[in-house]
């Protein structure tokens, strides 16, 4: 409590450093919510497409469900398929329905019969989606194939890509951070080098003289962490609206809460190493044995 | 209680701080370490509190050996030692109850416990009343009561001063020497570094004098001085020569370095 005392007090009464140092762990840690907020959200939108029938075959109108069952048992059986799903005519019209409830004109203009009957098949493995659209392709009974591999794969060079350069950003601004409070901290200690000077004379242990430093550098990253989330989650509930319109019907925004929490745990963790590491660092810089 | 022993000091420059010093304060005992600036009298002190280390010798206080002490056993060395600083090293941005509640602190005292201590040696030492003030705000004789405050704190058995009456007038020192010469009473030891003759014919204690880093003599309160051991006039001779030699070729250093810098003057 004492070393925690006196840490506030350093910080106290160099108000502008102490700015400097939160300021630039809150632009840390901002950067690492932001990304780790589009990560997750984006992976959350991979797997949304993943999981959902990912090669569709709309039947011709003369096809019979005799076919149609022997094209699917053919497809069950290669064992690639790792599921299928039969949607009848009454069916799509059905679907058709809900997702327009709200525009009756469209709905007065469709009937089953215009609707095609389809498949929908995914597979386990992302690559054999070729090799299932192939298939199809060749039957006679399929009118056309809508083979989502396209989107699936861009999307996921789009989160590889997220990833790498959030990564960069968040190690680069980490990097800052660190040199900037050990400039910071190494000013303090050099500030304060009478006062170190005097206590050793009078028995202060090393790290008596120490913990005041790395507390004072753990209380900037914990400020840090925790304005830098509380601007990202602000930005983040501003933009759920706008973000849910547009990926409409892919069930990612809003965030939940505990993700967001969890994201706060990381943060604190990771702004304990951070404001330990660079204190400690600074203080064994600036002050030797 | 304090023992020195063919103590020298050979300082960074290659002048000697001290050469063969040796003496011997016993427990209890109130003792002057007396002579000019530059005699020695606080090195002596940096050495018992082990913040310079000899070239050579053995010292020794109370139990502790200085040279062979192990690094991480030098704060608990220093909190058994009450030092008075020649600058008081007071901590200018804590009160005086702070500053004298610091060597507590650091000795894991409860702060209840920790704070009446303070309070009773702040009372002891008669600026109860100026607790709550920073060192600035005190008067020389005040702040030199607070850094004896500090050194006393922990009830130590040995009390070093370091010039305390330096900055003070007669009136004050007094007040102050008499402090130190209760406190001793009390039964602390007491080395008093200080070149206040006026203060040292006074107190008829004993004298351990110095001059240019060599022990020159010591008088006990009721004995005649008497010059010491290691007081060999060539010694001293020697000491002095190669003080002299060193002051001889800062002046020559001095003087060539101005006469470079004008003849570049008259070039330019």
């Amino acid at each position: 409590m004492k070393f925690f005392k006196t840490a506030w007090k350093n910080i106290r009464r160099s108000p502008y450093q102490a700015f400097a140092a939160i300021f630039i762990m809150t632009l840390t840690f901002l950067a690492f919510s932001l990304f780790a907020i589009i990560f997750y959200g984006s992976s959350e939108v991979v797997s949304y497409f993943e999981s959902k029938p990912q090669v569709t075959a709309f039947f011709k109108d003369e096809a019979k469900e005799e076919e149609i069952d022997s094209l699917k048992n053919s497809l069950t059986e290669s064992g690639i398929v790792s599921g299928t799903k039969f949607v009848s005519k009454e069916e799509a019209l059905k679907i058709y329905r809900d997702q327009n409830k709200d525009d009756p004109l469209l709905l007065d203009l469709v009937t089953a019969d215009i609707l095609p009957a389809s498949l929908e098949i995914s597979t386990f493995v992302i690559d054999d989606l070729t090799l299932v659209s192939d298939t199809l392709q060749k039957s006679e009974i399929v009118e056309e194939v809508v083979f989502q591999k396209d989107v699936v794969s861009t999307l996921t060079s789009w989160t590889s890509a997220i990833r790498k350069i959030g990564v960069f950003v968040v190690v680069l601004l980490a990097v800052v951070s660190v040199f900037i409070m050990v400039i910071i901290i190494g000013i303090k200690v050099s500030q304060k080098r009478g006062d170190i000077e005097t206590m050793r004379l009078i028995g202060a242990g090393s790290w008596y003289v120490r913990m005041p430093f790395i507390i004072e550098g753990v209380i900037y990253g914990l400020f840090g962490a925790v304005v830098g989330w509380l601007i990202s989650y602000g930005i983040l509930l501003y933009a759920t609206p706008k973000l849910s319109y547009f990926l409409k019907g892919v069930p990612v925004f809003p965030l939940s809460p505990s993700f967001m929490f969890s994201l706060l745990g990381v943060e604190v963790l990771f702004a304990l190493i951070l404001g330990t590491f660079s204190s400690y660092f600074a203080v064994l810089r600036y002050l030797k044995k | 209680m304090i023992i020195l022993e063919n103590v020298s000091k050979k300082f960074g420059t290659g002048v000697y701080g001290l050469t063969n010093v040796s003496f011997t304060v016993e427990k209890g005992e109130f003792a002057f370490l007396v002579g000019p600036t530059g005699s020695g009298k606080t090195t002596i002190i940096r050495m018992l509190i082990r913040e310079v280390m000899p070239t050579q010798g053995t010292i020794v206080v109370g139990n502790w050996n200085i040279i062979r002490l192990p690094g991480r056993k030098v704060p608990d060395l220093r909190k058994k030692i009450g030092v008075v600083f020649q600058d008081l090293k007071l901590l200018p941005d804590r009160t005086i109850l702070e500053n004298t509640y610091l060597p507590l602190e650091l000795s894991g005292v409860s702060s209840k416990e920790a704070m009446k201590r303070a309070e009773d040696i702040l009372g002891k030492v008669g600026i109860l009343e100026h607790a709550n003030k920073f060192p600035v705000q005190l008067s020389g004789g005040e702040r030199q009561r607070s850094a004896i405050a500090r050194a006393l704190v922990l009830s130590p058995e040995i009390l070093l001063a370091d010039e305390p009456t330096g900055d003070l007038d007669d009136d004050t020192a007094w007040e102050i020497v008499n402090l130190l010469k209760e406190i001793n009473e009390a039964g602390t030891t007491v080395l008093m570094a200080t070149h206040n003759a006026n203060i040292i014919k006074k107190l008829n204690k004993r004298i351990i004098k110095l001059n240019k880093g060599v022990l020159i003599g010591e008088k006990n309160d009721k004995d005649e001085e008497k010059p010491s051991a290691s007081d060999a006039p060539e010694e001293q001779k020697e000491q002095e020569k190669k003080h002299e030699v060193h002051e001889h070729k800062k002046t020559e250093e001095k003087k060539e370095s101005i006469t470079d810098k004008f003849e570049q003057a008259l070039k330019e």
